[in-house]
Protein backbone atom coordinates (compact mmCIF):
# COMPACT_ATOMS: atom_id res chain seq x y z
CA UNK A 1 0.00 0.00 0.00
CA UNK A 2 1.76 3.11 -0.69
CA UNK A 3 1.75 6.39 1.22
CA UNK A 4 -1.19 8.50 -1.40
CA UNK A 5 -3.61 5.66 -1.16
CA UNK A 6 -3.79 5.32 2.48
CA UNK A 7 -3.89 8.58 3.00
CA UNK A 8 -7.11 8.73 0.67
CA UNK A 9 -8.49 6.19 2.72
CA UNK A 10 -7.94 7.87 6.26
CA UNK A 11 -9.47 11.10 4.10
CA UNK A 12 -12.46 9.07 3.51
CA UNK A 13 -13.02 7.15 7.05
CA UNK A 14 -12.46 11.07 8.17
CA UNK A 15 -15.58 11.98 5.75
CA UNK A 16 -17.40 9.20 6.37
CA UNK A 17 -17.46 9.49 10.31
CA UNK A 18 -18.73 13.32 9.49
CA UNK A 19 -21.84 12.71 7.94
CA UNK A 20 -22.69 9.40 10.15
CA UNK A 21 -22.58 12.25 12.52
CA UNK A 22 -24.41 14.80 10.74
CA UNK A 23 -26.71 12.08 9.95
CA UNK A 24 -27.54 10.39 13.68
CA UNK A 25 -27.81 13.87 15.40
CA UNK A 26 -30.74 14.57 12.21
CA UNK A 27 -32.30 11.39 13.31
CA UNK A 28 -32.26 11.99 16.95
CA UNK A 29 -34.13 15.20 16.48
CA UNK A 30 -36.98 13.65 14.24
CA UNK A 31 -38.96 12.22 17.21
CA UNK A 32 -40.17 15.25 18.52
CA UNK A 33 -41.18 16.73 15.51
CA UNK A 34 -43.26 13.97 15.12
CA UNK A 35 -44.66 13.65 18.17
CA UNK A 36 -45.49 17.49 17.84
CA UNK A 37 -47.14 16.99 14.80
CA UNK A 38 -48.90 13.41 15.65
CA UNK A 39 -50.61 15.56 19.14
CA UNK A 40 -50.86 18.66 17.20
CA UNK A 41 -52.17 17.14 13.71
CA UNK A 42 -54.93 14.80 15.86
CA UNK A 43 -55.52 17.15 18.49
CA UNK A 44 -56.64 20.83 16.79
CA UNK A 45 -60.05 18.98 16.69
CA UNK A 46 -61.07 18.78 20.05
CA UNK A 47 -59.13 21.79 21.24
CA UNK A 48 -62.12 24.35 21.72
CA UNK A 49 -63.52 26.12 24.31
CA UNK A 50 -65.58 23.56 25.75
CA UNK A 51 -62.14 22.08 26.61
CA UNK A 52 -61.65 24.61 29.15
CA UNK A 53 -64.98 25.14 30.16
CA UNK A 54 -66.98 21.72 30.94
CA UNK A 55 -65.83 18.82 32.70
CA UNK A 56 -64.97 14.93 31.67
CA UNK A 57 -67.70 14.19 30.16
CA UNK A 58 -69.30 10.17 31.07
CA UNK A 59 -68.16 7.11 29.18
CA UNK A 60 -72.23 6.87 28.26
CA UNK A 61 -72.27 10.43 27.06
CA UNK A 62 -68.91 9.88 24.56
CA UNK A 63 -70.13 6.51 23.68
CA UNK A 64 -73.88 7.99 22.55
CA UNK A 65 -71.83 11.23 20.91
CA UNK A 66 -69.84 8.90 18.96
CA UNK A 67 -72.64 6.81 17.60
CA UNK A 68 -74.60 9.79 16.61
CA UNK A 69 -71.21 10.98 15.02
CA UNK A 70 -70.95 14.23 16.90
CA UNK A 71 -67.77 15.56 18.96
CA UNK A 72 -67.89 14.21 21.72
CA UNK A 73 -69.12 17.22 24.77
CA UNK A 74 -67.25 18.12 27.56
CA UNK A 75 -63.75 19.15 28.48
CA UNK A 76 -61.17 18.54 31.13
CA UNK A 77 -62.15 21.59 33.33
CA UNK A 78 -61.84 19.63 36.11
CA UNK A 79 -58.19 18.52 35.07
CA UNK A 80 -56.83 22.08 34.63
CA UNK A 81 -58.19 23.26 38.19
CA UNK A 82 -56.92 19.89 39.82
CA UNK A 83 -53.48 20.43 37.91
CA UNK A 84 -53.40 24.03 38.75
CA UNK A 85 -54.21 23.28 42.34
CA UNK A 86 -51.83 20.54 43.23
CA UNK A 87 -48.64 22.03 41.55
CA UNK A 88 -49.87 25.61 43.47
CA UNK A 89 -49.85 23.65 46.51
CA UNK A 90 -46.46 21.85 45.67
CA UNK A 91 -44.72 24.85 44.74
CA UNK A 92 -45.86 26.56 48.17
CA UNK A 93 -44.18 23.82 49.82
CA UNK A 94 -40.82 23.19 47.86
CA UNK A 95 -39.68 26.97 46.62
CA UNK A 96 -39.21 28.51 50.22
CA UNK A 97 -37.43 25.07 51.33
CA UNK A 98 -35.45 24.78 48.33
CA UNK A 99 -34.72 28.44 48.48
CA UNK A 100 -33.48 28.04 51.82
CA UNK A 101 -31.60 24.95 51.47
CA UNK A 102 -29.74 26.12 48.28
CA UNK A 103 -28.44 28.80 50.14
CA UNK A 104 -27.44 27.01 52.87
CA UNK A 105 -25.64 24.47 50.61
CA UNK A 106 -23.87 27.56 48.91
CA UNK A 107 -23.10 29.20 52.12
CA UNK A 108 -21.22 26.13 54.31
CA UNK A 109 -19.40 24.37 51.32
CA UNK A 110 -17.21 22.69 53.07
CA UNK A 111 -19.10 21.84 56.24
CA UNK A 112 -19.42 17.77 56.64
CA UNK A 113 -23.18 18.22 57.05
CA UNK A 114 -23.61 19.83 53.79
CA UNK A 115 -21.73 17.71 51.99
CA UNK A 116 -24.19 15.30 53.82
CA UNK A 117 -27.41 16.91 52.48
CA UNK A 118 -25.79 17.40 48.71
CA UNK A 119 -25.40 13.58 48.44
CA UNK A 120 -28.74 13.06 49.52
CA UNK A 121 -30.23 16.01 47.45
CA UNK A 122 -28.35 14.12 44.45
CA UNK A 123 -30.25 10.39 45.73
CA UNK A 124 -33.59 12.19 45.84
CA UNK A 125 -33.10 13.64 42.31
CA UNK A 126 -32.84 10.41 40.88
CA UNK A 127 -35.48 8.55 42.49
CA UNK A 128 -38.51 7.49 40.09
CA UNK A 129 -41.34 8.91 40.12
CA UNK A 130 -43.48 5.87 40.48
CA UNK A 131 -41.19 5.47 44.13
CA UNK A 132 -42.03 8.78 44.85
CA UNK A 133 -45.58 7.89 44.76
CA UNK A 134 -45.67 5.56 46.63
CA UNK A 135 -43.90 7.28 49.70
CA UNK A 136 -46.35 10.05 49.27
CA UNK A 137 -48.61 7.16 49.38
CA UNK A 138 -47.36 6.21 52.50
CA UNK A 139 -47.45 9.65 54.34
CA UNK A 140 -50.20 11.41 52.88
CA UNK A 141 -52.81 9.16 51.72
CA UNK A 142 -52.82 6.37 54.38
CA UNK A 143 -52.76 8.93 57.22
CA UNK A 144 -55.51 11.58 56.00
CA UNK A 145 -57.72 8.38 55.21
CA UNK A 146 -58.62 8.65 51.30
CA UNK A 147 -56.73 9.87 47.99
CA UNK A 148 -56.52 13.76 47.97
CA UNK A 149 -55.07 16.56 46.48
CA UNK A 150 -52.85 17.25 49.73
CA UNK A 151 -50.84 13.87 48.97
CA UNK A 152 -50.17 14.78 45.20
CA UNK A 153 -48.87 17.97 46.16
CA UNK A 154 -46.60 15.57 48.59
CA UNK A 155 -45.37 14.05 45.66
CA UNK A 156 -44.55 16.62 43.67
CA UNK A 157 -43.18 18.56 46.55
CA UNK A 158 -40.44 15.37 46.77
CA UNK A 159 -40.02 16.25 43.35
CA UNK A 160 -39.46 19.38 42.61
CA UNK A 161 -37.45 19.95 46.19
CA UNK A 162 -34.01 18.82 45.13
CA UNK A 163 -34.51 20.48 41.51
CA UNK A 164 -34.78 24.05 43.17
CA UNK A 165 -32.03 23.14 45.59
CA UNK A 166 -29.66 22.43 43.02
CA UNK A 167 -30.32 25.17 40.62
CA UNK A 168 -30.80 27.60 43.97
CA UNK A 169 -27.16 26.57 45.01
CA UNK A 170 -25.57 26.48 41.58
CA UNK A 171 -26.54 30.06 40.70
CA UNK A 172 -25.59 31.45 44.32
CA UNK A 173 -22.05 29.49 43.60
CA UNK A 174 -21.25 31.67 40.50
CA UNK A 175 -22.19 34.52 41.88
CA UNK A 176 -18.67 36.90 42.50
CA UNK A 177 -17.30 36.51 46.11
CA UNK A 178 -16.84 40.36 45.92
CA UNK A 179 -21.11 40.95 46.16
CA UNK A 180 -21.00 39.46 49.45
CA UNK A 181 -18.04 41.17 50.85
CA UNK A 182 -19.17 44.78 49.57
CA UNK A 183 -22.62 44.05 52.16
CA UNK A 184 -20.88 43.28 54.58
CA UNK A 185 -18.25 45.69 54.63
CA UNK A 186 -21.02 48.52 54.47
CA UNK A 187 -22.24 47.34 57.58
CA UNK A 188 -25.09 44.97 56.37
CA UNK A 189 -26.17 42.45 58.25
CA UNK A 190 -25.58 39.05 57.37
CA UNK A 191 -29.50 38.30 56.79
CA UNK A 192 -29.41 41.25 54.84
CA UNK A 193 -26.70 40.27 52.35
CA UNK A 194 -28.50 37.39 51.79
CA UNK A 195 -31.59 38.00 51.29
CA UNK A 196 -31.34 41.72 49.69
CA UNK A 197 -27.96 41.24 47.66
CA UNK A 198 -27.41 37.62 46.97
CA UNK A 199 -30.90 36.43 46.44
CA UNK A 200 -32.12 39.19 44.05
CA UNK A 201 -28.56 38.85 41.80
CA UNK A 202 -28.83 35.21 41.66
CA UNK A 203 -32.85 36.07 40.39
CA UNK A 204 -32.36 34.55 36.96
CA UNK A 205 -30.99 31.34 37.54
CA UNK A 206 -33.04 30.61 40.59
CA UNK A 207 -36.22 31.36 38.61
CA UNK A 208 -35.39 29.65 35.29
CA UNK A 209 -34.73 26.60 37.77
CA UNK A 210 -38.29 27.16 39.79
CA UNK A 211 -39.65 27.11 35.88
CA UNK A 212 -37.89 23.90 34.64
CA UNK A 213 -38.95 22.03 38.05
CA UNK A 214 -42.66 23.36 37.62
CA UNK A 215 -42.62 22.26 33.80
CA UNK A 216 -41.01 18.60 35.35
CA UNK A 217 -43.71 17.67 37.73
CA UNK A 218 -46.84 19.65 35.17
CA UNK A 219 -46.91 16.16 33.56
CA UNK A 220 -46.14 13.57 36.19
CA UNK A 221 -48.50 10.99 35.82
CA UNK A 222 -47.43 7.93 37.66
CA UNK A 223 -47.23 9.54 41.31
CA UNK A 224 -50.19 11.31 40.97
CA UNK A 225 -52.34 8.13 40.24
CA UNK A 226 -50.93 6.57 43.56
CA UNK A 227 -51.92 9.81 45.69
CA UNK A 228 -54.67 12.62 44.00
CA UNK A 229 -56.73 9.04 42.12
CA UNK A 230 -58.81 11.90 40.24
CA UNK A 231 -62.09 12.91 40.08
CA UNK A 232 -65.01 13.70 37.32
CA UNK A 233 -65.99 16.67 39.15
CA UNK A 234 -64.06 20.53 39.92
CA UNK A 235 -62.49 19.93 43.30
CA UNK A 236 -60.73 22.51 44.80
CA UNK A 237 -61.05 20.40 48.48
CA UNK A 238 -57.33 19.60 49.22
CA UNK A 239 -58.42 16.88 51.29
CA UNK A 240 -60.73 15.28 48.52
CA UNK A 241 -59.58 13.68 45.43
CA UNK A 242 -58.50 15.87 42.52
CA UNK A 243 -58.10 15.33 39.03
CA UNK A 244 -55.14 16.28 36.81
CA UNK A 245 -54.22 16.58 32.66
CA UNK A 246 -52.12 13.82 32.68
CA UNK A 247 -54.40 11.80 35.64
CA UNK A 248 -57.31 12.53 32.65
CA UNK A 249 -54.79 11.53 29.45
CA UNK A 250 -54.59 8.38 31.13
CA UNK A 251 -58.32 8.17 31.68
CA UNK A 252 -59.18 8.88 28.28
CA UNK A 253 -56.10 6.47 26.83
CA UNK A 254 -58.15 3.42 28.60
CA UNK A 255 -61.82 4.19 27.86
CA UNK A 256 -62.32 3.45 23.73
CA UNK A 257 -65.19 5.69 24.34
CA UNK A 258 -62.96 9.09 25.43
CA UNK A 259 -60.06 8.81 23.16
CA UNK A 260 -60.98 11.75 21.14
CA UNK A 261 -60.01 13.58 24.11
CA UNK A 262 -56.50 12.08 25.23
CA UNK A 263 -55.00 14.04 21.67
CA UNK A 264 -56.17 17.96 22.85
CA UNK A 265 -55.63 17.34 26.60
CA UNK A 266 -51.72 16.26 25.14
CA UNK A 267 -51.81 19.09 23.12
CA UNK A 268 -52.81 21.40 26.06
CA UNK A 269 -50.56 19.83 28.20
CA UNK A 270 -47.49 20.35 25.71
CA UNK A 271 -48.04 24.06 25.35
CA UNK A 272 -47.80 24.57 28.86
CA UNK A 273 -44.73 22.73 29.57
CA UNK A 274 -43.29 24.91 26.02
CA UNK A 275 -44.34 28.05 27.36
CA UNK A 276 -43.05 27.40 30.64
CA UNK A 277 -39.40 26.05 29.48
CA UNK A 278 -39.57 28.74 26.90
CA UNK A 279 -40.01 31.68 29.60
CA UNK A 280 -37.61 29.86 31.59
CA UNK A 281 -35.32 30.43 28.85
CA UNK A 282 -36.26 34.11 28.41
CA UNK A 283 -35.82 34.42 31.85
CA UNK A 284 -32.35 32.91 32.20
CA UNK A 285 -30.75 34.76 28.85
CA UNK A 286 -32.45 38.40 30.70
CA UNK A 287 -31.27 38.10 33.48
CA UNK A 288 -27.78 36.27 33.25
CA UNK A 289 -24.83 36.87 35.80
CA UNK B 1 -31.41 27.41 57.09
CA UNK B 2 -30.12 24.94 59.01
CA UNK B 3 -32.84 23.46 60.15
CA UNK B 4 -34.54 23.44 56.83
CA UNK B 5 -31.21 21.31 55.17
CA UNK B 6 -31.85 19.42 58.12
CA UNK B 7 -35.70 18.61 56.62
CA UNK B 8 -33.71 17.24 53.56
CA UNK B 9 -31.85 14.32 56.16
CA UNK B 10 -36.09 13.91 57.78
CA UNK B 11 -37.02 13.37 54.02
CA UNK B 12 -34.54 10.90 53.43
CA UNK B 13 -34.86 8.90 56.78
CA UNK B 14 -38.76 8.83 56.63
CA UNK B 15 -38.63 7.80 52.66
CA UNK B 16 -36.22 4.80 53.81
CA UNK B 17 -38.45 4.26 56.75
CA UNK B 18 -41.37 4.66 54.67
CA UNK B 19 -40.12 1.95 51.83
CA UNK B 20 -38.99 -0.26 54.65
CA UNK B 21 -41.72 -0.88 56.80
CA UNK B 22 -44.54 -1.07 54.78
CA UNK B 23 -42.54 -3.61 52.77
CA UNK B 24 -41.77 -5.91 55.71
CA UNK B 25 -44.70 -7.97 55.49
CA UNK B 26 -43.71 -9.57 52.31
CA UNK B 27 -40.15 -9.58 53.15
CA UNK B 28 -40.86 -11.52 56.49
CA UNK B 29 -43.74 -13.44 54.29
CA UNK B 30 -41.21 -14.94 51.66
CA UNK B 31 -37.70 -13.97 52.91
CA UNK B 32 -35.28 -11.26 51.16
CA UNK B 33 -33.78 -13.78 48.87
CA UNK B 34 -36.57 -15.60 48.11
CA UNK B 35 -38.77 -12.66 47.45
CA UNK B 36 -36.40 -11.82 44.77
CA UNK B 37 -35.19 -14.69 43.44
CA UNK B 38 -38.80 -16.01 42.79
CA UNK B 39 -40.41 -15.51 39.29
CA UNK B 40 -43.97 -16.34 40.25
CA UNK B 41 -46.54 -13.85 40.84
CA UNK B 42 -49.95 -14.90 41.42
CA UNK B 43 -52.31 -12.73 42.90
CA UNK B 44 -55.40 -15.82 43.03
CA UNK B 45 -56.21 -15.60 46.28
CA UNK B 46 -56.06 -19.37 46.68
CA UNK B 47 -51.98 -19.57 45.60
CA UNK B 48 -51.57 -16.13 46.10
CA UNK B 49 -47.97 -16.09 45.73
CA UNK B 50 -45.50 -13.02 45.09
CA UNK B 51 -41.77 -12.27 43.77
CA UNK B 52 -39.96 -9.57 41.95
CA UNK B 53 -37.59 -11.78 39.50
CA UNK B 54 -39.41 -11.64 36.67
CA UNK B 55 -40.06 -7.75 36.87
CA UNK B 56 -36.37 -7.21 37.93
CA UNK B 57 -35.51 -9.18 34.71
CA UNK B 58 -38.46 -7.22 32.70
CA UNK B 59 -36.59 -4.01 33.99
CA UNK B 60 -32.71 -4.89 33.19
CA UNK B 61 -33.68 -5.97 30.07
CA UNK B 62 -35.76 -3.03 28.89
CA UNK B 63 -33.38 -0.33 30.37
CA UNK B 64 -29.97 -2.02 28.59
CA UNK B 65 -31.69 -2.53 25.57
CA UNK B 66 -32.87 1.34 25.46
CA UNK B 67 -29.45 2.30 26.27
CA UNK B 68 -28.05 0.36 23.37
CA UNK B 69 -30.34 1.82 20.98
CA UNK B 70 -29.82 5.18 21.88
CA UNK B 71 -25.90 4.92 22.17
CA UNK B 72 -25.48 5.61 18.66
CA UNK B 73 -27.97 8.67 18.40
CA UNK B 74 -26.79 10.11 21.88
CA UNK B 75 -22.75 9.90 21.22
CA UNK B 76 -23.37 11.21 17.60
CA UNK B 77 -25.13 14.14 18.89
CA UNK B 78 -22.64 14.86 21.69
CA UNK B 79 -19.72 14.77 19.26
CA UNK B 80 -21.95 17.04 16.90
CA UNK B 81 -22.54 19.60 19.74
CA UNK B 82 -18.77 18.88 21.36
CA UNK B 83 -16.90 18.96 18.68
CA UNK B 84 -18.38 19.44 14.85
CA UNK B 85 -20.17 22.09 15.36
CA UNK B 86 -19.05 23.37 18.99
CA UNK B 87 -20.20 26.78 19.56
CA UNK B 88 -21.88 27.54 16.17
CA UNK B 89 -25.25 28.69 15.95
CA UNK B 90 -26.02 25.08 14.45
CA UNK B 91 -24.78 23.50 17.41
CA UNK B 92 -27.65 25.14 20.07
CA UNK B 93 -30.41 24.35 17.79
CA UNK B 94 -29.64 20.82 17.77
CA UNK B 95 -29.17 21.31 21.92
CA UNK B 96 -32.43 22.91 22.00
CA UNK B 97 -34.16 20.12 19.90
CA UNK B 98 -33.05 17.52 22.20
CA UNK B 99 -33.50 19.40 25.22
CA UNK B 100 -37.30 19.68 24.20
CA UNK B 101 -37.38 15.49 24.36
CA UNK B 102 -36.31 15.90 27.77
CA UNK B 103 -39.70 18.37 28.00
CA UNK B 104 -41.98 15.78 26.71
CA UNK B 105 -43.84 14.00 29.57
CA UNK B 106 -43.72 10.53 29.91
CA UNK B 107 -47.94 9.89 29.41
CA UNK B 108 -47.58 11.43 26.10
CA UNK B 109 -44.12 9.55 25.05
CA UNK B 110 -46.72 6.27 25.76
CA UNK B 111 -49.50 7.57 23.60
CA UNK B 112 -47.13 8.30 20.67
CA UNK B 113 -45.84 4.79 21.15
CA UNK B 114 -48.76 3.00 21.40
CA UNK B 115 -50.07 5.49 17.97
CA UNK B 116 -47.50 6.10 16.27
CA UNK B 117 -44.60 3.49 16.74
CA UNK B 118 -46.69 0.26 17.97
CA UNK B 119 -48.45 -0.13 14.19
CA UNK B 120 -44.86 0.11 12.81
CA UNK B 121 -43.95 -2.94 14.80
CA UNK B 122 -46.62 -4.58 13.78
CA UNK B 123 -46.77 -3.92 10.09
CA UNK B 124 -42.99 -5.16 9.99
CA UNK B 125 -45.01 -8.24 11.19
CA UNK B 126 -42.51 -8.57 14.42
CA UNK B 127 -45.56 -9.07 16.58
CA UNK B 128 -49.08 -9.37 16.25
CA UNK B 129 -50.17 -7.00 19.12
CA UNK B 130 -47.15 -5.12 18.90
CA UNK B 131 -47.20 -4.54 22.60
CA UNK B 132 -43.34 -5.51 24.16
CA UNK B 133 -39.98 -5.33 24.99
CA UNK B 134 -39.27 -4.16 22.23
CA UNK B 135 -41.72 -1.38 21.66
CA UNK B 136 -40.59 0.14 25.06
CA UNK B 137 -37.29 -0.25 24.56
CA UNK B 138 -37.16 1.77 21.66
CA UNK B 139 -39.74 4.50 22.76
CA UNK B 140 -37.72 4.39 26.21
CA UNK B 141 -34.31 5.21 23.84
CA UNK B 142 -35.68 8.19 22.43
CA UNK B 143 -36.23 9.72 26.00
CA UNK B 144 -33.09 9.12 27.33
CA UNK B 145 -31.15 10.12 24.32
CA UNK B 146 -31.28 13.96 25.95
CA UNK B 147 -29.98 12.99 29.12
CA UNK B 148 -27.32 11.14 27.57
CA UNK B 149 -26.35 13.37 25.02
CA UNK B 150 -26.11 16.71 27.41
CA UNK B 151 -23.79 15.64 29.63
CA UNK B 152 -21.35 13.56 27.62
CA UNK B 153 -21.60 16.90 25.37
CA UNK B 154 -19.86 18.70 28.51
CA UNK B 155 -17.32 15.74 28.67
CA UNK B 156 -16.44 16.27 24.81
CA UNK B 157 -15.97 19.86 24.45
CA UNK B 158 -14.17 19.79 27.89
CA UNK B 159 -10.84 18.22 26.61
CA UNK B 160 -8.02 20.65 26.39
CA UNK B 161 -7.44 21.77 23.05
CA UNK B 162 -3.53 21.56 23.61
CA UNK B 163 -4.15 17.81 23.26
CA UNK B 164 -6.22 17.84 20.24
CA UNK B 165 -3.67 20.64 18.22
CA UNK B 166 -1.04 18.27 19.52
CA UNK B 167 -2.62 14.89 17.57
CA UNK B 168 -4.00 17.69 14.33
CA UNK B 169 0.05 18.18 14.00
CA UNK B 170 1.46 15.14 14.18
CA UNK B 171 -0.97 14.72 10.96
CA UNK B 172 -3.84 13.04 12.39
CA UNK B 173 -7.14 13.63 10.51
CA UNK B 174 -10.13 14.94 12.93
CA UNK B 175 -11.83 11.14 13.80
CA UNK B 176 -8.44 9.96 13.90
CA UNK B 177 -8.44 12.79 16.70
CA UNK B 178 -11.17 12.23 18.36
CA UNK B 179 -10.59 8.33 18.14
CA UNK B 180 -7.35 8.72 20.21
CA UNK B 181 -7.99 11.58 22.11
CA UNK B 182 -10.74 13.41 22.31
CA UNK B 183 -12.62 10.18 23.67
CA UNK B 184 -10.60 8.25 25.60
CA UNK B 185 -10.15 11.64 27.46
CA UNK B 186 -14.02 12.07 27.91
CA UNK B 187 -14.12 8.26 28.14
CA UNK B 188 -14.95 8.35 31.94
CA UNK B 189 -17.25 11.34 31.53
CA UNK B 190 -18.85 9.97 28.83
CA UNK B 191 -19.34 6.81 30.95
CA UNK B 192 -20.61 8.06 33.89
CA UNK B 193 -23.87 9.99 32.16
CA UNK B 194 -24.87 6.73 30.01
CA UNK B 195 -24.87 5.58 33.90
CA UNK B 196 -27.24 8.11 34.31
CA UNK B 197 -29.40 7.83 31.51
CA UNK B 198 -29.62 3.85 32.20
CA UNK B 199 -31.07 5.51 35.83
CA UNK B 200 -33.35 7.17 34.23
CA UNK B 201 -34.74 4.38 31.72
CA UNK B 202 -34.99 1.81 35.37
CA UNK B 203 -37.04 4.13 36.66
CA UNK B 204 -39.46 4.94 33.71
CA UNK B 205 -43.10 4.24 34.47
CA UNK B 206 -45.88 5.95 32.14
CA UNK B 207 -44.30 5.21 28.99
CA UNK B 208 -43.67 1.33 29.81
CA UNK B 209 -46.97 0.43 31.46
CA UNK B 210 -48.58 1.49 28.42
CA UNK B 211 -46.50 -0.12 25.68
CA UNK B 212 -44.76 -3.32 27.12
CA UNK B 213 -48.00 -5.50 27.91
CA UNK B 214 -48.00 -6.00 31.27
CA UNK B 215 -47.74 -9.80 31.65
CA UNK B 216 -46.55 -11.28 35.32
CA UNK B 217 -43.48 -13.36 33.95
CA UNK B 218 -40.18 -13.54 32.70
CA UNK B 219 -40.12 -12.38 29.44
CA UNK B 220 -38.62 -15.10 26.72
CA UNK B 221 -37.47 -12.39 23.92
CA UNK B 222 -37.23 -9.31 22.37
CA UNK B 223 -40.58 -9.67 21.71
CA UNK B 224 -42.78 -10.91 24.28
CA UNK B 225 -44.42 -9.00 26.98
CA UNK B 226 -43.47 -8.26 29.96
CA UNK B 227 -43.64 -5.96 33.09
CA UNK B 228 -41.14 -3.49 34.82
CA UNK B 229 -40.84 -3.17 38.38
CA UNK B 230 -42.25 0.21 37.71
CA UNK B 231 -44.93 -0.47 35.48
CA UNK B 232 -46.06 -3.30 37.72
CA UNK B 233 -46.53 -0.58 40.50
CA UNK B 234 -48.30 1.52 38.49
CA UNK B 235 -50.71 -1.33 37.05
CA UNK B 236 -51.58 -3.32 40.23
CA UNK B 237 -51.24 -0.57 43.01
CA UNK B 238 -54.68 0.76 42.85
CA UNK B 239 -56.67 -2.61 43.56
CA UNK B 240 -53.65 -3.85 46.22
CA UNK B 241 -53.84 -4.48 49.42
CA UNK B 242 -52.68 -6.43 52.24
CA UNK B 243 -49.60 -9.03 50.89
CA UNK B 244 -49.76 -7.76 47.50
CA UNK B 245 -49.55 -4.17 48.60
CA UNK B 246 -46.61 -5.32 50.43
CA UNK B 247 -44.78 -6.98 47.60
CA UNK B 248 -45.42 -3.96 45.18
CA UNK B 249 -43.48 -1.61 47.87
CA UNK B 250 -40.88 -4.10 48.44
CA UNK B 251 -40.86 -3.80 44.84
CA UNK B 252 -40.43 -0.21 44.95
CA UNK B 253 -37.73 -0.58 47.99
CA UNK B 254 -35.70 -2.98 45.10
CA UNK B 255 -36.37 0.06 42.70
CA UNK B 256 -34.97 2.69 44.40
CA UNK B 257 -32.04 0.60 45.78
CA UNK B 258 -31.25 -0.15 42.19
CA UNK B 259 -31.24 3.54 41.41
CA UNK B 260 -29.93 4.81 44.20
CA UNK B 261 -26.98 2.59 43.40
CA UNK B 262 -26.82 3.68 39.87
CA UNK B 263 -26.60 7.08 40.47
CA UNK B 264 -23.84 6.80 43.42
CA UNK B 265 -21.79 4.96 40.73
CA UNK B 266 -22.11 7.77 38.24
CA UNK B 267 -21.82 10.62 40.87
CA UNK B 268 -18.37 8.52 41.97
CA UNK B 269 -17.31 8.26 38.58
CA UNK B 270 -17.75 12.29 37.51
CA UNK B 271 -16.14 13.41 40.80
CA UNK B 272 -12.75 11.34 39.96
CA UNK B 273 -13.23 12.97 36.73
CA UNK B 274 -13.33 16.28 37.84
CA UNK B 275 -10.24 15.94 40.16
CA UNK B 276 -8.12 15.04 37.51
Amino acid sequence: MNISNSIRVRKRSNQLVYWMVCLFSFIAMIPLFLILWDVASKGYKNFNLSLFTEVTPSSMDALLANMNGDPIPGGILNGITGSILIVLLAILFSVPLGLFIGIYLSENRERKFAKAVSFLTDLLQGMPSIVIGIIAYAWAVKPLGGYSALAGSVALTIMMLPMIVRSTEETLKMLPHSYKEAGLALGSSYTNVVFRILLPSGFGGIFTGILLAISRVMGETAPLMLTALGASVVNWDVLEPTSAIPLLIWDFYNDPNLVDLVWSSSLLLLIVIFILNWIAKIVARKWKI
Amino acid sequence: MFFAAFIIILLSAGIIFALVSRSTEAFQEYGIIGFIANPEWDPRPATEEYGALSFIIGTIYTAFLALLFCFPFSLAVALFNGEYFKGKKISSVVRSVVDLLAGIPSIVYGLWGFYAVRPLIIDLGLNAQGFGILLSSVVLAIMIIPYASSLSTEFISMVPNNLKEGAYSLGATQIEMIRFISLPTASSGIVASYILALGRALGETMAVTMLIGNTDRIPKGLLDTGNTMASVIANQFGEADGIKLSSLIAIGLLLFIITALINLVAKLIMKRVARA
